[in-house]
C-alpha cells in the first residue's frame, strides 16, 4: 500500500495535499473498491464546501462509495477528465486521479502518512 | 432435511430454544376471542367438484376472444399474439419472473433480456434500455426519478402535457409525493387542441423534465422535435411516453432528440388479461446510464473468449448504492419482457410494420364512417394512429351500455378525466377488428342516435 508522506489523510480514505489543495481517493480505497467504472463529481468550481461534505460519488464493479471533503474552502477546480476515464482512480490515485482542488482551505482532522498506514493495517 | 420441516419434534425444539412452553404462549398478546375466529365456510369440495365450480365461475367472464368485439384501448390494446410467444414463455427454463444473478447458470435468460434491451433500443431509437419496469405508468414516473438524479435534486419542476394518459399522471403524482416537486402543464383547464410547443411556456431553468405522449392519449401524432429543442435550450430533459406498435411506422422519439423514452409494452405480445401484469419499457441515452434505475444486462466474453451475458453496472442500483440510488425499484417484469422479445423477433421489422399499418388503416376507415353518422363527429383534426376521439350525441356511459347489449365493448369515456370533453368516446381499432365489426359498430351507433 502506498501513502506518500507529502499528503494528509482522512479516516474515510481521502487524501489532501496541503501544498496544492488537491483532494483524491487513497490507494487503499481504490484497491478495496477494485475496478472503478464511474465517477461523478458532485460539486462545481466556485462552490463552498465544508469538511465531510460529499464531493464525489464513485462506483466500482462491486461497490459504490462517496468521497468526502477533507478540508473546508472554495472549490477552485474539478478534474473534468476523470469522468471520461474513471479507471485513472485505480491507476494513478495520487496523480491524474485527483478529484477536486480546494482553495483557501481549512483542513479537518487529518492523519499523516505513517498514522494512515497504521490505520489501514488495523483494518485489514 | 425432512420435506415437512415442522414436525412435532421440531416444534418442541424450537419452543424450547426460545424459552416458551406452548405455541399458545406466543399468541398471548392477541385477545383470545380474536385468535381463532369461526369461519363460516361451506362444506369442503373434492378436487373434481372444485374444478367444475371454478370453471363455472370462469365461464361467466366475457373476454375479447369470442365473447365481445372490443373498441376499447386507452393504454391496453387487443393485438394478435402468435402461439409461439406463449410456447416459449412457458418453457421451464424461462418460467420465472426473477432476475438471474448468477451468469454461470442463467445464460439463456440473460441473453433473452439482452435481446429485449436491444430490440427496445431499435424500436425507440435510443442507446440503452433497462430490463423493464412494472408498467408504462411506473416507467414514466421513473423517468422523473432519473432526471431528478441527473440534476442532483437541484431542479424541482416537472412539466407534463395534459394529453399524457390520465392514469400515468396520477401514478406520477403518487410516486413523486414527498420529493417537493412542482408539477405543471396538465391542469384541467389546459387547451387540449394547443400545439405541443405550448408546453414550452411552462419550461424554465428549474425544470428537470418535460413529459409528452406519442401518439398522445387521444391517439394524435405530433413531431416533438421543436419542443425537445426548446426544452434543451432551457437545460431540461424530455421524456416521450410512446406506443411501441406505433413506433414501427413513425419517426422514433430518438430521432426527435428525446432523452428518455418509456411506455407500455403490453401491445407487444402480452394479453390484456384484467389489466396486468404488463410491461414498462425504459430507454435513454448512454450519457445517463449510471442514473438509470432497473436491471441492465451486458454482453461480454468469458474466460474462454466465448460470448457471454452478465448483469452490468450493478453498483448504481439500490441494493449497493442504498439511499443514494436513483430509485428503490430494481424489480423488473422479466417474463413479460421475454414475451415482448419473442413477439418482436417473431414479427420482425416487416411483420410489426404490417401490424401498425393495419391498425392505422382500419382506425382511419372507422373514423371515416363513424364521423358520417348523423350526430357524431371527429373531435380533433390532427393526424392520428389507431385511436381517435368521437363526439357523440349522448353520454358515453349510456351509449356503451347499449353497445354492450350487442356484444360490443365501446370506447373509453373521456368525460371521466376531461370535464371539457363530455359525450366524447376514445375509440381504439387494431388489426383484430374486422371491417364487419366496424360496420356493425357504425350501425348500432346510428341506432343509438335514433332512440
Amino acid at each position: 500500500m502506498n501513502a506518500p508522506s507529502r499528503l494528509k489523510y482522512t479516516k474515510t480514505d481521502e487524501w489532501y495535499d496541503p501544498a496544492t489543495g488537491k483532494v483524491g481517493l487513497t490507494d487503499y480505497a481504490q484497491s478495496h473498491l477494485s475496478d472503478i467504472v464511474f465517477v461523478e463529481i458532485l460539486v462545481e468550481a466556485g462552490e463552498t464546501v465544508e469538511v465531510g461534505k460529499a464531493i464525489a460519488s464513485v462506483e466500482s464493479v462491486k461497490a459504490s462509495a462517496e468521497v468526502y471533503a477533507p478540508a473546508a474552502g472554495v472549490v477552485a477546480e474539478v478534474n473534468k477528465a476523470i469522468a471520461e476515464k474513471p479507471e485513472t482512480l485505480n491507476q494513478d490515485p495520487y496523480g491524474q486521479g485527483w478529484l477536486i482542488r480546494i482553495e483557501n482551505s481549512l483542513p479537518g482532522d487529518l492523519m499523516d502518512a505513517d498514522a494512515y498506514i497504521r490505520y489501514c493495517e488495523e483494518r485489514d | 432435511m425432512t420435506y415437512i420441516p415442522i414436525s412435532p419434534n421440531e416444534r418442541e425444539a424450537m419452543l424450547k430454544t426460545i424459552g416458551v412452553q406452548t405455541l399458545d404462549d406466543l399468541f398471548q398478546d392477541v385477545p383470545e376471542k380474536y385468535r381463532f375466529p369461526k369461519l363460516d365456510l361451506p362444506p369442503a369440495l373434492t378436487e373434481m367438484e372444485a374444478a367444475q365450480y371454478l370453471q363455472e365461475l370462469a365461464s361467466l367472464n366475457e373476454t375479447v376472444h369470442g365473447d365481445l368485439i372490443s373498441f376499447l384501448g386507452a393504454g391496453m390494446y387487443n393485438h394478435y399474439i402468435p402461439a409461439v410467444v406463449d410456447h416459449i414463455l412457458r418453457r421451464g427454463e424461462f418460467y420465472t419472473a426473477y432476475t438471474p444473478y448468477q451468469p454461470e447458470i442463467s445464460q439463456g435468460t440473460l441473453q433473452a433480456i439482452f435481446e429485449y434491451q436491444s430490440l427496445m433500443c431499435a424500436l425507440t431509437g435510443m442507446e440503452v434500455s433497462n430490463a423493464s419496469h412494472y408498467d408504462g405508468a411506473t416507467a414514466a414516473a421513473e423517468a422523473i426519478n432519473m432526471a431528478y438524479a441527473v440534476f442532483r435534486g437541484k431542479r424541482k419542476k416537472v412539466v407534463i402535457s395534459p394529453t399524457v394518459h390520465p392514469q400515468y399522471r396520477a401514478v406520477i403524482r403518487t410516486y413523486t409525493q414527498g420529493m417537493e416537486l412542482e408539477l405543471a402543464g396538465d391542469d384541467a383547464r389546459a387547451d387540449l387542441e394547443a400545439a405541443p410547443e405550448f408546453l414550452t411556456n411552462h419550461i424554465d431553468a428549474n425544470t428537470l423534465l418535460a413529459i409528452v405522449q406519442y401518439p398522445d392519449f387521444f391517439g394524435r401524432i405530433y413531431d416533438y422535435t421543436k419542443l425537445i429543442e426548446e426544452a434543451h435550450g432551457k437545460g431540461a430533459l424530455v421524456c416521450v411516453v410512446a406506443n411501441p406498435i406505433a413506433l414501427a411506422i413513425l419517426k422514433t422519439p430518438g430521432e426527435m432528440g428525446a432523452d428518455i423514452v418509456v411506455g407500455e409494452g403490453q401491445p407487444l405480445g402480452i394479453p390484456m388479461w384484467f389489466g396486468g401484469p404488463s410491461l414498462g419499457f425504459f430507454t435513454t441515452r448512454k450519457t445517463y446510464v449510471h442514473k438509470m434505475a432497473g436491471r441492465l444486462v451486458g454482453e461480454t466474453v468469458d474466460n474462454r473468449g466465448q460470448r457471454a451475458y452478465v448483469l452490468t453496472l450493478t453498483a448504481r442500483e439500490q441494493h449497493i448504492k442504498r439511499e443514494r440510488a436513483t430509485s428503490n425499484i430494481c424489480t423488473n417484469q422479466g417474463l413479460m419482457a421475454l414475451a415482448s422479445a419473442v413477439y418482436l423477433s417473431v414479427m420482425g421489422r416487416a411483420g410489426l410494420r404490417q401490424v401498425a399499418e393495419l391498425c392505422y388503416h382500419k382506425a382511419h376507415y372507422a373514423a371515416e364512417i363513424l364521423s358520417q353518422i348523423p350526430g357524431y363527429g371527429l373531435c380533433f383534426s390532427d393526424p392520428f394512429f389507431h385511436e381517435f376521439s368521437l363526439c357523440c350525441p349522448k353520454p358515453v356511459a349510456e351509449i356503451n351500455a347499449h353497445l354492450l347489449e350487442h356484444g360490443i365493448l365501446g370506447g373509453y369515456d373521456l368525460s371521466q378525466d376531461y370535464p371539457s370533453l363530455p359525450n366524447h368516446m376514445l375509440i381504439a381499432v387494431t388489426e383484430m377488428n374486422t371491417k364487419e365489426e366496424i360496420d356493425l359498430l357504425a350501425e348500432i351507433l346510428a341506432e343509438v342516435n335514433h332512440d
